[in-house]
């Protein structure tokens, strides 16, 4: 596999063990230049470890990949320069204040904020009220905008975010979505992992990642259509009671909550869902569950994630 | 007050020096209700959640939990509800099963109960096999469900429970629910913080504190039909931002 120059990301099975632990287990995808590429898992998946990798921070057992055309390994110290990285954890100096934060980094990489103004001012702009604020001082939210503004200020060609939004409220993680949106328009290449799979829509293509494994690489439209079972949505005043219920009902794939609704799965593929939303009412009136509603629906990325893990480790499935 | 309150709060105030970071909160939580406490970053929460678990001495107002007033009885307070959070729950370096008996001494239960107790929560986690394995090796998902149950060991009337999914996979997350739920069925309180807005949707009700009040409160399905919302989700944006400004609150 070669390295076209249009792709700004080429991983080519790539391996990693910590001890007995397989962290990643032969990945290979590859990321379009101006892309916004999500990496969609839970912890311990082996998200950060395949970013310490692409960030040159961390040397891959077997397998390579290639950044902006240059090996992770061979060409750190280049490839240093042209990227931006927000590590997991805060990475900032919690005791200096949000100027002096971003005039450090600028100036580790021979910089100043005043010759970078022009490109961080949209992330910079919401940041300036509060300059003189300690960094640990600020919200969670705030936080991981000073960070991102960090990563920025040495003009990289490509963005590295590391769960740059778990633990961070809803509407703040809106807003930063927002920020990632207007530097894609940039042209920027962005690759961001996230535990929470509805941020999945936000990006052009996301890997869904599991256990070191890539469970699958595509447009979240196509993963989310590619789910292939009959889906429907079940409301009834006793969920949890209803939940039971229709895990005992004929056809059952699978049933588990989702958002306000329950989302019952039916085993069988090809089957009409007006069909089977008529059965499963009746289904759930003789169960004396008279007030339930059920229709097909479709499914998401975390229906589709859902579908593919099978059972997590050691765990009977949902 | 009324006896199957278990928790009351009434005008519930803390203040830092000249911040005030809960400003005069009132809410209660039915026995065996599932309560969603909602907000932003810096809304209030935590404070709010350490003075109702004796950890921190309101201002102002009171608050009663399972029964005891939270400032002058703490550590009736403390002995009568379970805790877990994201962040930390249970010890890496020991076993699952002395995880089990360091809490089971630490709330004075005796040997037997701990014993049969133990037994019992591994077999319905299905983690025996893992009993003597340390907690570090096993995955993210099936500790917490072992840090629920371990909160739950000692049969708490009230549990809190501070981000308990981050993290966690959609499957492992949603039996995290059902654990929550088989809980509350059996008289359990439980008192849940969460970013995953679909989780909001799972509570019986749910508060979302705004700048140290609280901005919202009732079921999912009243709150979406009162601010005429589809999603807790866009409620919570409306709330935490009123202006629509993207500039949010740095504290």
């Amino acid at each position: 596999m070669s390295a076209s120059s249009a792709d700004a990301v080429v991983a080519d099975c790539l391996e990693k063990r910590f001890g007995q632990t397989i962290a990643l287990a032969g990945l290979s995808f590859s990321v379009p230049r101006a892309e916004l590429f999500g990496v969609v898992g839970p912890d311990g998946g082996g998200k950060t470890t395949l970013f310490r990798i692409l960030a040159t921070l961390l040397v891959p057992e077997k397998g390579t990949a290639r950044v902006l055309d240059r090996d992770v390994v061979k060409d750190l110290w280049d490839l240093r320069r042209r990227i931006g990285y927000m590590p997991g954890r805060f990475s900032l100096y919690p005791d200096l204040s949000v100027y002096e934060n971003l005039r450090f980094f600028a100036s580790v990489f021979g910089t100043t904020i005043e010759r970078e103004q022009a490109h961080i001012a949209p992330i910079y702009s919401q940041l300036e009220a509060f300059k003189d604020r300690r960094a640990s001082a600020l919200s969670g939210g705030m936080k991981q905008k000073l960070a991102l503004c960090c990563a920025l200020v040495h003009r990289p060609e490509i963005l590295f975010l590391d769960e740059p939004t778990t633990g961070v409220d809803a509407v703040s993680r809106r807003e930063f979505w927002d920020l990632l949106a207007q530097l894609k328009a940039s042209g920027m290449t962005i690759l961001v992992s996230t535990p929470y799979m509805d941020e999945a829509d936000r990006c052009d293509r996301v890997a869904l990642m599991q256990s070191g494994r890539l469970l699958a690489v595509d447009a979240p439209k196509a993963i989310a259509q590619a789910f292939d079972r009959p889906l429907l949505a079940v409301r009834a005043a006793r969920r949890y009671p209803a939940l039971l219920a229709l895990r005992e009902s004929p056809h059952v794939h699978a049933v588990y909550p989702f958002g306000d609704t329950l989302h019952y799965v039916d085993a069988r593929r090809g089957e009409a869902p007006a069909a089977i939303a008529t059965e499963l009412s009746a289904f759930l009136a003789s169960r004396g569950f008279a007030d339930a509603t059920v229709e097909p629906t479709a499914a998401t990325v975390e229906d589709s994630f859902i579908a593919r893990m099978g059972a997590p480790e050691g765990t009977r499935a949902a | 007050m009324s006896g199957d309150l278990a928790i009351d709060v009434q005008d519930l105030t803390r203040r830092f020096g000249a911040f005030t970071a809960v400003g005069g909160i009132t809410f209660n939580v039915r026995a065996g209700e599932v309560f969603g406490f909602l907000g932003a970053n810096g809304a209030g929460k935590t404070t709010a959640i350490r003075m109702l678990t004796g950890l921190l001495v309101p201002s102002s107002g009171r608050a009663t939990v399972a029964g005891h007033d939270v400032a002058r009885d703490a550590e009736r307070v403390k002995r009568d509800i379970g805790y877990m959070s994201q962040k930390f729950s249970l010890y890496e370096d020991l076993t699952v099963r002395e995880n089990i008996t360091l809490y089971g001494g630490i709330y004075d239960l005796r040997d037997r109960e701990i014993r049969d107790r133990s037994a019992r929560m591994l077999a319905n986690l299905q983690l025996e096999h893992a009993a003597d394995q340390l907690v570090r090796a096993i995955p993210l998902g099936w500790r917490q469900k072992l840090a629920f149950s371990v909160a739950l060991l000692h049969q708490p009337r009230v549990v809190f429970l501070d981000e308990p999914t981050s993290g966690v996979d959609p499957i492992t997350r949603r039996q995290f629910w059902e654990l929550i739920y088989d809980a509350a069925a059996g008289g359990t309180t439980v008192l849940v913080t969460t970013h995953y807005m679909d989780e909001a949707e799972y509570c019986d009700r749910i508060s979302i504190m705004v700048d140290g009040r609280i901005g919202a409160m009732g079921t999912p399905a009243e709150l979406k039909r009162d601010f005429k919302v589809s999603s807790i989700d866009d409620l919570f944006v409306q709330l935490a931002r009123p202006t629509g400004s993207a500039q949010g609150p740095a504290a």
